[in-house]
């Protein structure tokens, strides 16, 4: 049961981590709100299934397109809503979290509610783990997970355009002195960050059904581990993802599955009371704290 | 072909002025007192007039119209809620069980659950008050939704069936003017606190909270006390909208309740009180009439937030305030 | 351990990062007295009036205000004691008039209980402070909004809202950065009206010919360290300091 524990705690928390990324991506490192992601996320999923079934592309292309999508719906979002509000944080926050709505209850008003409605696994079949069953997919999905962390904070730490991104959150005008243009910069944010989402909900809706609910709670978690974690740190986002996903798996199997949603709320409770901007937030003394 | 301007002109009348001002004039009076005469007369007058229906949804609107107010306090002082729902679901469950499980009348749950709600969703945000802008809005978005999910999995207070079989009110027309009184009571009453001394410390924390800590101003107490105002009346808003579906329950919860009142304070104008009513009487009346379109309430609200946010920032009632105040004609550039 | 000066720094730091910007600095200031902060640019002067008004929290170190230990304390609290600070940036509340600025330093605690507990007209106590920092009673200029003055004014708006708090301890940071010598001439009787009235007061200041005519001593920072404390003129001999402004010789 231990052990089970541990593995499935390990696939839950790249889960998190997973969805977290794009969000943080966007959110965090480069200061650009998009919370339209969990709608992205749905958009992915639906369009995918679209492909696949309504017009019969293969998997490898269906997957390619709707990534590619998924980018272009990040750069109009930022084109047609961000850049006449950019800067006023909380305009940005309402409007694509607006964006977000519409799209989502669309999906919901057109009928895309339903059991048929899934995507199909990467790889079938399940490989035995010391005696635990675990489906290759769930196994696929920690593997993308961690190369995508790996990738992620190199690119931000040591790539030209990961850089920049880090610049325009940090002190925008600087950057723009620097020849860095922040709409352009801010809009390719979004666009990476919107492809994250789509990955993440190709690899992760095969578990399940491609449900609207389920872009809220997309959402939900990657607010909750940012909060926890601290917005921008790529590191503070593991450890949180870790913590909470471990914490949620251990109360399933040893308490019972309905009493997870508690530990997302006390580990939010728990860091407000203690560290309110995340645990391993790059806290600015006089800017955050009052 | 000269080039023309834009110019705006403050209208004759001296009684524009925000602060104190000599009413000279009955014309002067006439001019202060009509806008201020339409809500009160509209609503008070008008309303028993209207079909069962339409009674109805004013009520309805009225509730929301609470909820927009007591967003735009929040605003004024600088916390963006994203989830005035969660003021609503609370106050909504503490009359619904006080009502359920020990049998008090609408008369006591109602004043109870604003007091009581406005202490508890006060607790509950206290830690996010010493942080920055963007913090409040995430917890205040997803606090809400979590507690929806925890009634569902603890099945406590009803679970998803929630509690129903509630008392109402005596008659329709109590209700009525119950909810229209607390209305007038929020609205003027907020405007008369931001009209004051102590309202220009609210907005001074908004502006620039870590001079007005300079100025020796713990403005953490501040924000607490315009967080406890704003849910109390949020709660109330719960426990009136409870007693009148004689139901309280998940969809207290809902989106519905956060999304509404930022849309009608975009819509209406933010900063005024006014705005965001005006905002809920025509969001909401207009999502009734097009019902038939059933989910696409939600669509509705979010398509008015994003289209307001970007091309008309400033909202409705501020755009018809500085019609009011100003005329504008084109003239010629001079050289 | 008691003592006559007013305020006690022992041994201030203050990392940030790596860099520290406030390496043990101390210095006594005592009653009635103006003391001058001067330093080349980041050295420390800002950080160590943030550090005394609660702004930032130093990492060691102590400060003693009225042989009180006030090292770590809220601002407000700290204000409310008699101690307040203009800034480097002026910071009014740009959407509101000038005197409404004013009105906010005059609704804190401090203001109350000195004033036996009744406000009184806020307004015309609000319009009062600013005749006194130089708003010419006749002219509107009172009644604009913050966002439309010049430099000038919003600099002794700023003052303005220090004074109003009634403070026996007032930092002025750079005060007359930005201004003209017409304007810094004008805004120096003031300074000297107040000293006249028994403030203490401590001025970070670059522009040091002003600074010099009015202060007592002055202290000198250079790279978060005190590199002098003395009267002005012999600081203004010293080695150490004139290497820290000029540089040295060698290449």
């Amino acid at each position: 049961m231990l052990f089970g524990t541990l593995v499935y705690g390990f696939i839950n928390s790249s889960i998190l981590a997973l969805l977290a990324m794009g969000f943080n991506l966007t959110f965090g490192i480069s200061g650009v709100a998009n919370f339209a992601y969990g709608a992205i996320y749905i958009f992915a999923g639906f369009l995918t299934w679209i492909f696949l079934n309504s017009i019969g592309i293969n998997y490898f292309l269906s997957v390619g397109i709707s990534i590619l999508c998924s980018m272009i719906v990040g750069i109009l979002v930022y084109q047609v809503i961000i850049i006449r509000v950019r800067g006023l944080i909380l305009s940005e926050v309402m409007a694509t979290f607006g964006l977000g709505l519409v799209i989502m209850e669309l999906f919901r008003y057109f009928d895309f509610v339903g059991f048929r409605y899934t995507l199909p696994v990467f790889i079938d079949g399940s490989i035995s783990i010391g005696g635990v069953y675990v489906d290759y997919q769930r196994l696929f999905i920690a593997l993308i997970a961690v190369g995508m962390t790996l990738f992620l904070y190199l690119f931000t730490h040591h790539t030209k355009i990961g850089l920049s991104f880090r610049a325009i959150a940090q002190e925008e005008r600087t950057a723009l002195t620097l020849g860095i243009n922040s709409d352009f910069y801010g809009a390719l944010s979004l666009a990476f960050g919107s492809a994250l989402a789509a990955v993440a909900a190709i690899v992760i809706l095969p578990l399940g059904t491609i449900a609207v609910e389920g872009g809220y709670e997309v959402l939900i978690n990657a607010l909750a581990v940012c909060i926890v974690g601290g917005l921008g740190s790529t590191v503070g986002i593991l450890i949180a993802s870790v913590l909470i996903g471990y914490a949620q798996t251990f109360t399933a199997n040893y308490l019972e599955p309905h009493w997870m949603i508690l530990v997302s709320l006390i580990a939010i409770a728990v860091v407000l009371i203690v560290k309110p901007s995340g645990l391993f937030s790059h806290q600015k003394e006089l800017e955050e704290r009052i | 072909m000269m080039k023309k301007r834009k110019e705006r002109i403050d209208r004759g009348i001296k009684a524009r002025s925000e602060d104190i001002f000599a009413l000279s004039s009955l014309r002067e009076m006439i001019y202060l007192l009509i806008p201020r005469a339409i809500p009160v007369l509209g609503l008070l007058v008008v309303s028993p007039f209207l079909s069962a229906y339409w009674q109805e949804v004013f009520i309805s609107t009225a509730i929301y119209a609470l909820l927009a107010i007591s967003w735009d306090l929040l605003a004024s002082c600088g916390l963006v809620s994203l989830g005035q729902s969660l003021f609503y679901g609370i106050g909504s469950y503490i009359a619904g069980a006080l009502n359920y499980y020990l049998g008090w009348s609408p008369l006591f749950t109602i004043p109870v659950a604003t007091i009581g709600g406005g202490v508890l969703c006060t607790i509950f945000l206290l830690p996010v008050l010493r942080l920055r802008g963007i913090y409040f809005a995430m917890v205040t978005l997803v606090l809400p939704l979590m507690f929806l999910r925890l009634v569902e999995a603890t099945r406590i207070l009803g679970g998803t069936e929630g509690l129903t079989g509630l008392d109402s009110f005596p008659t329709q027309l109590t209700a009525l003017y119950v909810i229209q009184l607390a209305l007038l009571a929020a609205l003027f009453g907020f405007r008369r606190i931001m009209g004051s001394d102590y309202g220009l410390i609210i907005m001074g924390i908004n502006d620039n909270d870590r001079s007005v800590m300079n100025a020796g101003i713990n403005i953490f107490w501040y924000k607490t006390q315009v967080l406890f105002l704003a849910s109390a009346v949020g709660s109330f808003a719960g426990a009136f909208g409870t007693h009148m579906d004689m139901f309280a329950g998940m969809p207290g919860f809902a989106l519905d309740y956060s999304i509404m009142p930022v849309a009608a304070a975009v819509v209406g104008g933010m900063g005024t009180f006014a705005g965001p009513m005006v905002g809920s009487f025509i969001l909401v009346p207009l999502s009734e009439i097009l019902r038939a379109l059933g989910a696409l309430r939600i669509v509705f609200y979010g398509l008015f937030l994003v289209v307001f946010i970007v091309a008309l920032p400033e909202g409705l009632f501020h755009y018809i305030q500085r019609k009011y105040h100003q005329f504008e004609r084109w003239v010629e550039v001079e050289k | 351990m008691n003592s006559s000066h007013m305020l006690q720094v022992e041994n201030l730091s203050k990392y940030f990062g790596g860099v520290k910007a406030v390496n043990s600095v101390s210095f006594d200031l005592a009653e009635g007295e103006l003391l001058g902060i001067i330093g080349p640019n980041g050295s420390g002067k800002t950080t160590v009036v943030n550090c005394i008004t609660g702004f930032v929290k130093p990492d060691s170190g102590k400060i003693l205000y009225l042989n009180q230990n006030i090292t770590r304390w809220a601002p407000y609290k700290i204000i409310n004691l008699g101690i307040a600070r203009t800034f480097q940036m002026v910071r009014p509340f740009y959407q509101l008039p000038a005197f409404k600025n004013i009105i906010i330093p005059l609704y804190s605690p401090r203001v109350k209980r000195l004033a036996g507990g009744k406000y009184g007209d806020r307004d015309a106590v609000a319009l009062d402070l600013l005749e006194e920092v130089g708003f010419e009673r006749d002219s509107f200029v009172s009644y604009k909004v913050a966002s439309a003055l010049p430099q000038g004014y919003l600099k002794r708006l700023e003052l303005a809202k220090g004074i109003a708090l009634r403070p026996d301890l007032l930092i002025l940071d750079e005060l007359f950065s930005g201004l003209s010598l017409a304007e810094v001439a004008s805004i120096v009787p003031i300074i000297e009206k107040l000293r006249f009235q028994g403030k203490t007061i401590l001025m970070i200041e670059h522009r040091l010919k002003e600074l010099f005519r009015i202060a007592d001593r002055v202290i000198v920072l250079n790279f978060g360290e005190k590199i002098a404390d003395g009267l002005p003129k012999e600081v203004l001999d010293s080695e150490e300091v004139k290497k820290a402004y000029l540089g040295s010789e060698e290449g």
